[in-house]
């Protein structure tokens, strides 16, 4: 095998990446890893080692049991290449990646997808306002630097919101307020998937655990609303909710907004893999099989970059592809992947029995998915209004390619990430279809934005 | 306001916003640097002229995009403070009227 | 008019010309056409249909092209003088601004031997347009005057200031909106028959018949089999080229070029490709390279600049490279259409083409060399 071959090359380095690698190390297997951070534990366990070091107890348990899994992926013999930024995958698994502005390609027998999850858009008017940012992000600050925000605004729902409003009241953090958007009808609607969720009790208690102690902290806690926007010329001057029919305002500089996680859906339909709607999750998903085995033969997807599963299912999701990776390239037999992967398929299925249950509970209000006053903006990289979209669709868009060749929607930096999702469903909502029917924009490379430099010097590196 | 609430502060170096000298932590990305010392505009859109600032700090929105040595359109929640380095808002659309 | 309306069927809806395809080519000649007061649909393909239109560079080119065809270049002259006012006439009618400007373009020549058989084109051009076409040949320091940035490996370029550049996804789109405004139907379904009836023309849906007195294909690589059905003929082939889209940058080119195009937003187009992989629409990593690499040579400055997406379509050609232009004498009042020149002939389209079309005639005595029948030999 030449130095850039690999028996399994791996994106991402988050649970699910690492959990793979590790695994595939201990079977002898040559493993690459690459990851666009600077440190493994992806989003999830971000700076887990450096918070280590500075005993950050606040960030909570949860985030604690992360350490383990990227002790052994450091013990382990992989390679991996951190601040990587891999802007094409083929499907004849052939990678390329940059690191400091220099490019290279790598060749895999298998490749793993585990690029995790990113913040579904929340188009409200002002999301583009300075100091507005999304609640993960606040959750970066906190984990990587250490930065907190006094007397934030968190609007949104989500498990996540709810995890860094708590982290912030243990740190002492003051939130001016938390409105929470979940949907009424959404606890009347989960609470039929309780049962199913008792397997995973722990993390629904959690939960509640982290929203009581929220509410006992005295901060102002609103729920029950219609409706939020955001105000402001440039930068925020307010929060404003509409609660039993009335608006009421609140002063504030900064807002957090979250409404729960999507896939990383670029890499995987970049590469060609097919994708389905999912209707629970609001979302597109990557279509694979129970081993994470993706439609393109030799590529594999693990963790919350097929569909959302939260990141102790992204360990075990890793663990079982990367076992039925060692077994399509014959390092273990297909007997043993059944064999050695049964734990990890237990623990697995009890995470998902709970799924049913906090996807319902936290999917996103439509209002929140689908803008309903016109100026809102929807591409943020190009600055396109839901009017623009609705006035193209008008005259006779009937799906994301067109719309975006009128409007130039998804066609800036971000590469459509943070208004495909929107754009899907304004498409379903005008023309009366479903998602599905309507579609997503057609992925081209690059994954991520290259320079034309490090592209030239591909043949050289 | 953003502030740092770590116990340990790893050493501080200077960077230059729109030339002003700013006194930061070196392990910081540009991004979190920034914020910290209050700067939350980033830079100015194309079509609208609209400020802009970080979102998503993880390499995802590209709207924390920034000057940074002279170089436009620099993912500033991705890349680490070093010394002395100069950061300046960005604007791309053309500012002279001069030309065209 | 009156008798066709007594015979339709309850299923069938009236016009007097149904354009077959809505990219550059279809729109153009079906704004022309309500423009001209005709009743008009325009047919489309669905969302994910193979589009030519949206792969475009957006070039209003005239150097170089009809070197060797004087008519060809006599045509697209015509089209580039009439440019100006057609986009202002969308403008006004739509509202939106198409970023057209035609101030001059440059032809980079990367070696010597280029440069020289450059010169001997351009020359040619000159002579057979009885000097209206105008060219200058200049040497890496005087394109350093006008283009600052120029690599030291570019020998020189040919300037003509016939050329000039537009946003063709908002051509496309005003087009489109023009069309509407102006009365016009779209409808967004596949043709699947194309019948000849006495002196009219049946074009049917998979669920719906539609009557008119006359029929324009304009259906891209469709035309090929639709065509026969009334009396035309269309070879075509496709031929793959990729584009390179930038992040936008602060304005440095103020000129398009063959190779690399400065939108009115920043954003850079860096061409192209010219690829025989029949109708994959896929990207190659090492055509993606060469691009990058050639646009760096040019503005070396490019090189930290960064590339947001590589996308590919097909140019539909011929095998001269020239366009078609067909009126069918078995059944008249059927033409057909194809060219790889969607934007730089978008004004002769709609103004010229059309209104021929419009008023019932054949096309015009100029355009009988770009009839099919070229290729019967």
């Amino acid at each position: 095998m030449s130095n850039n071959e690999y028996d399994i090359i791996i994106i991402g380095s988050g649970p699910a990446g690492i959990s793979a690698a590790t695994l595939a190390d201990h079977h002898k297997a040559r493993v690459l890893v690459l990851d666009e951070n600077c440190a493994p534990g992806g989003q999830l366990y971000r700076a887990i080692e450096k918070n280590q070091k500075n005993d950050n107890e606040w960030l909570g348990q949860s985030y604690q049991d992360g350490l383990p899994l990227v002790e052994a992926f450091r013990e382990s013999h992989v390679n991996y290449q951190r601040s990587a930024k891999v802007w094409h995958l083929s499907n004849d698994k052939v990678v390329h990646y940059s690191v400091n502005g220099k490019a290279h390609a790598a060749k895999g027998r298998q490749i793993l997808i585990a690029t995790g999850a990113q913040e579904r858009p929340f188009p409200i008017p002002g999301w583009t306002l300075n100091g507005v940012m999304s609640a993960g992000a606040a959750q970066i600050l906190l984990k990587e630097s250490g930065v907190v925000c006094e007397n934030a605004v968190f609007v949104g729902t989500g498990p996540l919101l709810y995890l860094i409003a708590h982290q912030y009241i243990s740190a002492g953090i003051a939130i001016k307020a938390i409105i929470d958007t979940t949907p009424r009808g959404n606890y009347l609607r989960a609470i039929k998937y309780v049962f199913g969720a008792l397997g995973s009790i722990k993390n629904i208690l959690q939960g509640w655990r982290w929203k009581r102690e929220i509410i006992r902290s005295g901060t102002l806690y609103i729920y029950n609303i219609s409706d939020v926007k955001i105000n402001g010329v440039n930068s925020v001057v307010s929060v404003e909710y509409c609660q039993k029919g009335k608006w009421k305002n609140i002063d504030c500089k900064y807002v957090f907004l979250h409404q729960g996680i999507t896939p990383e859906i670029n890499t995987s339909l970049s590469a060609g893999c097919n994708k389905s709607w999912n209707e629970r999750q609001a979302c597109w998903t990557i279509d694979i099989d129970q081993y994470g085995q993706s439609s393109v033969k030799g590529i594999s997807i693990a963790g919350d970059a097929s569909s959302i599963a939260g990141g102790v299912a992204a360990a075990q999701r890793g663990s079982i592809a990367a076992l039925n990776m060692l077994c399509n390239i014959d390092i273990i037999s297909s007997n043993n992947r059944e064999v050695f992967s049964k734990p990890f398929k237990r623990k697995l299925n009890a995470e998902m029995a709970a799924r049913p249950f906090i996807d319902t509970l936290f999917r996103p209000h439509s209002r929140y998915r689908v803008p309903t006053s016109s100026n809102t903006i929807i591409c943020r990289c190009e600055e396109v209004t839901l009017a623009q979209i609705q006035e193209s669709i008008a005259l006779g868009c009937k799906g994301p390619s067109q719309l975006k060749s009128f409007t130039r929607c998804g066609m800036g930096p971000c590469q459509g990430r943070l208004c495909g999702l929107s754009v899907s469903e304004i498409l379903a909502k005008e023309l009366r279809v479903s998602a599905k029917q309507i579609g997503y924009y057609k992925i081209r490379p690059p994954i991520k934005p290259v320079t034309l430099g490090e592209l030239a010097s591909l043949d050289e590196a | 306001m953003f502030r740092s609430i770590n116990n340990n502060q790893s050493e501080l170096i200077t960077i230059y916003f729109e030339g002003k000298a700013l006194r930061v932590q070196k392990d910081l990305n540009v991004a979190t640097a920034l914020l910290e010392a209050g700067i939350s505009n980033f830079r100015e859109t194309t079509i609208k002229n609209e400020n802009r600032g970080p979102y998503c700090m993880m390499g995802v929105c590209f709207d924390c995009l920034i000057n940074i040595d002279g170089m436009d359109n620099q993912q500033s929640c991705m890349v680490k403070v070093s010394d002395g380095m100069k950061i300046n808002r960005q604007i791309t659309r053309n500012t002279s009227q001069d030309e065209q | 008019m009156q008798l066709l309306t007594l015979l339709t069927p309850k299923n069938m809806s009236n016009f007097d010309s149904v354009v077959v395809g809505g990219g550059l080519i279809g729109a153009s000649i079906a704004y022309g056409l309500a423009r001209s007061g005709q009743r008009v649909a325009m047919f489309d393909e669905v969302d994910n249909a193979i589009r030519a239109a949206r792969g475009n560079f957006g070039l209003i080119w005239v150097q170089g092209k009809g070197a060797n065809n004087p008519y060809y270049a006599t045509w697209t002259r015509q089209s580039a003088k009439q440019w100006p006012d057609f986009s202002r006439e969308l403008k006004e009618l739509t509202g939106i601004d198409l970023a057209f400007e035609q101030n001059g373009g440059f032809d980079f020549c990367l070696n010597e031997v280029e440069f020289a058989d450059r010169q001997i084109i351009m020359e040619k051009m000159t002579v057979d347009s009885d000097d209206e076409f105008s060219y200058e040949m200049l040497n890496n320091s005087q394109l350093k005057q006008v283009l600052p940035n120029i690599g030291p490996a570019v020998i020189g370029a040919s300037f003509s200031k016939w050329d000039g550049h537009v946003n063709p996804l908002y051509l496309l789109k005003a087009l489109h909106k023009a069309f509407k405004q102006l009365g016009g139907k779209l409808y967004i379904n596949p043709i699947t028959d194309l019948q000849h009836q006495g002196k009219a023309f049946q074009v049917s849906t998979a669920t719906t018949n539609y009557a008119c007195e006359k029929v324009i294909l304009a259906a891209g690589f469709s035309n090929k089999t639709l065509a026969p059905k009334v009396g035309l003929n269309v070879p075509v082939y496709p031929q793959r080229g990729e584009i390179l889209v930038t992040e936008k940058v602060k304005p440095f080119l103020h000129h398009p070029t063959g190779y690399v195009r400065q939108t009115q937003d920043g954003g850079l187009l860096l061409g192209d490709s010219h690829e025989d992989v029949g109708f994959d629409e896929g990207t190659n990593i090492n055509e993606i390279q060469q691009i990058a690499k050639r646009a760096i040579t040019i503005f070396p400055y490019l090189d930290s600049v960064k590339i947001i997406r590589a996308w590919s379509s097909l140019r539909i050609l011929t095998r001269d490279g020239l366009p078609i232009y067909d009126h069918s004498e078995s059944c008249p009042g059927a033409y057909a259409l194809s060219s790889h020149s969607g934007v730089t002939l978008a004004a002769v389209h709609a103004l010229d083409v059309a209104s021929c079309i419009a008023k019932g005639d054949s096309l015009s005595p100029s355009l009988t060399c770009f009839s099919a029948k070229r290729f019967d030999v």
